[in-house]
């Protein structure tokens, strides 16, 4: 077993380890910090394959932006996860039977797994070749040219998105005093105050 | 070669761009004020589209290295997939304005989901297949909760999510699968691939998990659990849309997905979308007896008449293709008329869904409930209405495909589900005297939508419009 291959189970262990966690552990804040560490190794497994672009792109995007964006909306959100699990419980007894099931389907199927004699070919025929370009140029050519419309598809599915948490969360509330910037600047000191000269002692 | 690209997916970017200028025009003039206008634009937009797509293109022509595809068959379901979202979209208004829900973004939505059901059926990729049926379902789980403030709404909406992100997950599994074995995500790649004889494992595997994911898009039984939940929390003219266009749009979906990529082995996936058939088609019939409210019913409704399209679907012919889209032509054209009745049902201003409520409805308004009398029966498919010859095309493409027992099945379950559409006409005739009838609605596009839709129903005993010579030329570019 040369070091990569060593490396390669390391991180694949982590991962299913930590996505296992991600799913029971008691806590939800724990669960966040187990589906980062999934996250942290499976951009160690694009540095072995050579993708070393989406592994930052995992680290920088996944771990830096929505990881956290889990947390902030796992902290602010008031939900008894106990409950939930509470609830889950009842169902846990199908959902194992179904997932054996899947797991023996699936068994069999890598048992007897090939590949079609063509697979490898058409695969490397998309990408350029790894010695002339370097990987982000490679990835760039591919998604702004020959993907050009899957990347503009994925644009209007983030409009659609974007519509979505507009249309199902904004609330125009009329009851409520918003700032007016213009109207505080044009207030006139004269009609707004009034100046009283109180004598010492005296009071109003 | 990006020109010649853009020249075949013309009708989608119009049709993309429009969206997006109308979005920007309402946030910058009337917000939602201007959304009754949007509605009527949207609606010729669409009918605009629809006349661009099915008479200008021509021949088969393929974009973007194979991703996108323009041929006789997308031209088709297009053509049924803008119409009669275009239908559906001007039905609604008045009830959506009667409720408070009409928002600007609603139309919007429903013109971006149009776009995602145009790249669905145009799919010649994986990856196209699954960006067309992300953009359609997303716009869909959003106005499937539009109304906020229901609790009702809210879980159909969420429930839609889960469940359809639980389906999409399933199809990217089958799509890697398959992209594991062919290492290609091209339609035209995968069947080379998989070459003559018979399924690798792999593969066949995938094919399966890609087969569940598109089931529970067109809510065929075992995948259909959402179906009446939805349909019963969603305004109804949301309701209205889910049961027309986006069928069409999963429909033509998996014909193409069956045909293109895996149409050396039609035994294969033949033998799965007849058990989805046989089940659909009876839990369809069977499931709505017991139903009162008429969106659920409806829900079961379109779950069977999905179990007769998968069954010419099936048969794995050209013929199958045919059938399946005649049938869901016809389907279509029955579901605008039923919900624009749907739509009308009112007591009081209130809408109702309780179908006692129709009790006596031929003594008030004794036009609408003969036109209802004629959808109904061909929604229960009696002939010589056109419902009729849906069935009849695709029992007889699953015969002439070797599966008789499907067909045998399918008058079975076609006579059980007769019972609810015929209850529904023996309430508005026979049922008993009320003194509170339904309100006499006014509404003339409800009217003239449900007039034309069960005069459809009639005249189209003729030569159904010419339809089955479109049908069979779409059919014959999908299947060969």
């Amino acid at each position: 077993m040369s070091v990569a291959d060593i490396t390669f189970y390391c991180f694949a262990i982590v991962v299913v380890t930590a996505g296992l966690f991600t799913v029971v552990s008691r806590n939800p804040v724990h669960s966040v910090l187990w589906l980062i560490l999934a996250f942290l190794s499976s951009a160690g497994m694009f540095v072995l394959l050579g993708a070393e672009f989406v592994a930052m792109l995992l680290v920088i995007v996944y771990v830096g932006a929505v990881a956290v964006l889990f947390l902030f909306v796992v902290m602010m959100l008031d939900v008894d996860f106990a409950e939930l699990k509470a609830e889950m419980a009842k169902y846990i007894p199908l959902a194992g039977l179904i997932g054996v099931i899947l797991l023996l389907q699936l068994g069999m199927v890598f048992g007897s797994w090939h590949f079609a004699d063509s697979a490898q070919d058409a695969r490397a025929a998309v990408a350029p070749a790894l010695d002339q370009v370097h990987n982000t140029k490679a990835l760039g050519l591919l998604i702004y040219d020959d993907y050009i419309y899957l990347f503009q598809a994925a644009g209007l599915i983030l409009l659609v998105a974007m519509i979505g948490a507009i249309v199902l969360t904004l609330r125009h509330r009329t009851d409520v005093k918003r700032q007016d910037v213009l109207a505080q600047m044009y207030r006139d000191p004269a009609k707004a105050m009034e100046l009283k000269d109180v004598k010492p002692g005296q009071g109003l | 070669m990006i020109s010649a690209d853009i020249t075949v997916i013309l009708p989608e970017i119009a049709l993309a761009v429009y969206a997006m200028a109308a979005l920007i025009f309402a946030v910058y003039t009337g917000k939602d004020k201007t959304a009754g206008l949007l509605v009527w634009t949207t609606a010729a937009a669409f009918v605009v589209v629809a006349l661009w797509v099915g008479f200008g293109g021509q021949g088969t022509q393929t974009a973007f290295n194979g991703a996108f595809v323009d041929d006789a068959f997308a031209r088709f379901a297009k053509m049924v997939i803008l119409l009669s979202a275009a239908a559906v979209l001007v039905m609604g208004q008045e009830f959506m304005v009667k409720r408070d829900l009409l928002r600007f973004e609603y139309p919007v939505l429903l013109a971006l989901s149009a776009v995602g059901m145009m790249m669905m059926v145009s799919a010649g990729d994986l990856m196209a297949l699954y960006m067309g049926l992300e953009l359609q379902s997303l716009a869909l789980y959003v106005v499937a909760s539009l109304r906020r403030d229901s609790a009702r709404s809210t879980e159909a909406g969420l429930k839609y999510f889960v469940l359809g992100a639980l389906s999409s997950g399933l199809l990217l599994y089958g799509a890697s699968l398959t992209y594991g074995f062919a290492g290609t995500t091209l339609f035209s790649g995968i069947i080379t691939a998989a070459g003559d004889h018979g399924l690798s494992i792999g593969l066949l595997l995938g094919l399966t998990f890609m087969i569940t994911g598109l089931a529970f898009k067109v809510s065929a039984v075992p995948f259909h659990m959402w179906t009446p939940d939805v349909y019963e929390g969603s305004p109804t003219p949301v309701t209205a849309f889910f049961a027309t266009a986006p069928k069409m749009a999963a429909m033509g979906l998996f014909a193409r997905l069956v045909h293109d990529a895996f149409g050396n082995a039609t035994h294969d996936w033949g033998q799965v979308i007849a058990l989805l058939a046989v089940l659909s088609m009876f839990l369809g019939a069977i499931a709505a007896i017991g139903q009162t409210n008429i969106k659920r019913l409806m829900a079961y409704s379109s779950i069977a008449h999905m179990g007769f399209a998968l069954m010419g679907l099936a048969s794995g012919t050209a013929e199958g293709v045919q059938a399946m889209l005649i049938y869901m032509t016809i389907y279509v054209a029955m579901n605008v008329g039923a919900f624009a009745f749907i739509l009308s049902m009112e007591k009081d201003g209130k809408p109702v869904t309780d179908i006692a409520a129709l009790n006596m409805y031929s003594t008030t308004e004794p036009l609408k409930a003969a036109a209802v009398l004629v959808l109904m029966f061909s929604l229960a498919g009696v002939p010589p209405l056109v419902g009729f010859f849906g069935k009849f095309y695709v029992l007889k493409a699953a015969v002439d495909g070797g599966l008789s027992w499907l067909a045998i099945a399918g008058v079975i379950a076609s006579v059980i589900g007769a019972f609810y559409y015929l209850r529904i006409v023996y309430y508005m005739y026979f049922g008993e005297a009320t003194d509170h009838p339904l309100d006499r609605s006014a509404n003339p596009v409800l009217w003239a939508m449900l007039m034309l839709s069960a005069f459809v129903m009639l005249a189209g005993v003729i030569n159904l419009f010419g339809i089955d010579g479109m049908a069979a030329a779409a059919a014959n570019t999908l299947v060969n």
